[in-house]
């Protein structure tokens, strides 16, 4: 899908322009400081990755990107609007995108129907244009097969497509993609990277935290490592995995980690 | 003979059972709040019916169709202005809002029309009926209740299943946090919830007045035929709850038959029977 196709005249900004920006972004759970003056600028059509060890903050700065949790302090700025105190279904609307990293679809609709709502909602299509575009999403992902079928009774592959067709119904302009890969076996992998690397080359921004080191080095422009609430490493791919700080806390160290960025499709990083 | 007409007008009654219950069921199924006014409300369309009636002088199926859009608004108001913000607060707090709806609508109605019983007077209507045999006759009253009712029912699925809205209704009654990520408004589609719930109830509350007389005071007992046809059915399933007011209607009739003092008693140990043998419901969500 081509951002021509989009019936929504969403402001597109000229090429390399700044689409996501967060600015001292804190966000604390009790005495834990899950984000600490946060600064992030992610630029139209690039691809950014992000690791980190459990625990530091990932899926927390999505949720605050889509919405879903308020940050305590700081400003986000999607599309040159500040839309730090705008609810998930207002910057869904805006093209703001996102997967659950436990994948969490209406278990009691077809597929076709978890996806026909976020066209008509998030998208904002109507009629028969929503149903277009949910099945050319659905043809995508490689979900039209079991269009019919209820989303309660998928396998995880399924259900980790399904989230990001779901997503992509909505037509996004950034996709946020929350460990896509996990528990998936390799060849699963490989094919849910071929999907992610076709929306990349449509040109759609895409933010993705994966712990399937391997896949993530080759699909993104930049990766970024977050730990203890703060970014600690942003760079190329190959930059951030030699950084010691970021082997000493993500990676845990050692000389076998250096292969990571080259290993094969069979090695999945710690 | 007499059985054949208690099975009859048990299923017939159901109908009205299943009218009261589809709002409960819808506001439970879509925002999780138990309405314990649920009742109050139909008794309070039902007086409002009567109002409408004496004061313009329209028949009460007239004054029922002005009535209607009025309960309807004032749910999507009450679930705006009210029950949003007790969501907010938990689970607790909406039961809390709508108990303390229930005391207030019965204490306005006891303070506005007295605590005498009234009638939402239909004519010859009210005793009109479909006579098949000696024993058996059909009320026309009846007929037309059971059949509003499925067609509610029917019209409800189809709404639920194949519209745009209906099928938000469903995603957000699956995972609100996913539903709203996907671009959904929660607070306008809860409102919609709501005043479908109420339109629903509205006319439940006219055919009961219609059929039987009516005070502030009997809106407590609708809730929990609505409640028992609910969980006979199947939460979250609206087949499931015209099965439920059927079969709770049947246990009622049926058993009246041996002694009218059972009348009430069965049809709560038959509720009691599902919630210990099969909790899901005769017929669960799933199955539709």
């Amino acid at each position: 899908m081509s951002s021509r196709e989009r019936p929504l005249d969403r402001t597109t900004d000229a090429p390399g322009a700044e689409l996501l920006s967060l600015t001292g972004i804190s966000k604390r759970f009790g005495k834990v400081l899950v984000a600490d003056r946060l600064q992030l600028r992610v630029g139209d059509g690039e691809a950014v990755g992000i690791v980190g060890p459990n625990g530091a903050g990932k899926t927390t700065l999505f949720s605050m990107v889509s919405g879903d949790v308020a940050p305590d302090d700081g400003e986000i700025v999607f599309g040159g609007r500040t839309v730090t105190r705008l609810g998930a279904a207002a910057r869904c609307r805006l093209g703001v995108g996102r997967t659950y990293q436990v994948p969490r679809p209406f278990e009691n609709m077809t597929v076709f129907e978890n996806v026909l709502v976020a066209a008509q909602y998030g998208a904002g299509v109507r009629g028969r244009a929503a149903a277009d575009l949910a099945l050319a999403v659905l043809d995508q992902t490689g979900l039209l097969p079991i269009a019919n079928r209820h989303a309660g009774a998928l396998t995880l592959l399924q259900r980790k497509r399904l989230e990001l067709a779901r997503a992509l119904g909505g037509q996004p302009r950034l996709l946020l993609l929350d460990e896509v890969a996990g528990g998936l076996t390799d060849p699963e992998v490989e094919e849910l990277a071929g999907i992610i690397a076709a929306l990349r080359a449509s040109g759609l921004t895409i933010v993705w935290i994966e712990h399937v080191v391997h896949v993530l080095v080759r699909s993104v422009d930049r990766l970024l490592c977050l730990a203890g609430g703060a970014f600690i490493a942003d760079g190329s791919p190959e930059e951030v995995l030699r950084d010691d700080t970021v082997r000493e806390v993500y990676l845990g160290g050692g000389p076998e980690l250096t292969a990571v960025d080259t290993a094969g499709p069979g090695e999945v990083a710690p | 003979m007499a059985w054949v007409n208690a099975v009859v007008q048990g299923i017939l009654l159901g109908g009205l059972y299943a009218l009261f219950a589809c709002g409960l069921s819808i506001v439970f199924g879509v925002m999780r709040i138990v309405n314990l006014a649920h009742g109050d409300f139909a008794v309070l369309a039902a007086f409002l019916a009567y109002s409408v009636a004496d004061a313009t002088g329209l028949g009460p199926f007239w004054a029922g169709v002005i009535v209607i859009p009025v309960l309807a608004a004032v749910g999507y108001l009450l679930q705006r202005v009210l029950l949003q913000r007790s969501l907010g607060v938990g689970p607790l707090a909406t039961l809390l809002a709508t108990f303390g709806l229930s005391v207030i609508i019965q204490n306005v109605l006891l303070q506005t029309y007295s605590a005498d019983a009234r009638a939402l007077d239909i004519g010859r209507l009210a005793s009109a009926s479909l006579r098949i045999s000696g024993q058996l006759s059909i009320s026309y009253l009846a007929l037309i209740t059971f059949v509003l009712a499925v067609v509610v029912l029917v019209g409800l699925q189809l709404y639920l299943s194949r519209t745009r809205t209906g099928r938000m209704l469903r995603a957000s009654s699956d995972d609100p946090e996913a539903a709203r990520l996907v671009g959904a408004d929660s607070r306008h589609l809860y409102g919609i919830a709501t005043s479908i719930a109420f339109a629903t109830v509205a006319l439940a509350g006219v055919m009961f007045a219609m059929r039987s007389s009516f005070d502030p005071s009997i809106g407590p007992t609708r809730l929990i035929f609505a409640f028992e046809a609910v969980v006979i059915g199947g939460l979250g399933s609206l087949w499931g709850t015209l099965v439920g007011g059927m079969v709770l209607g049947l246990a009622q009739t049926v058993a009246g038959q041996f002694d009218p003092a059972l009348t009430l008693l069965a049809g709560h140990v038959i509720f009691l029977a599902v919630l210990a043998f099969r909790p899901q419901g005769l017929i669960p969500a799933r199955s539709t």
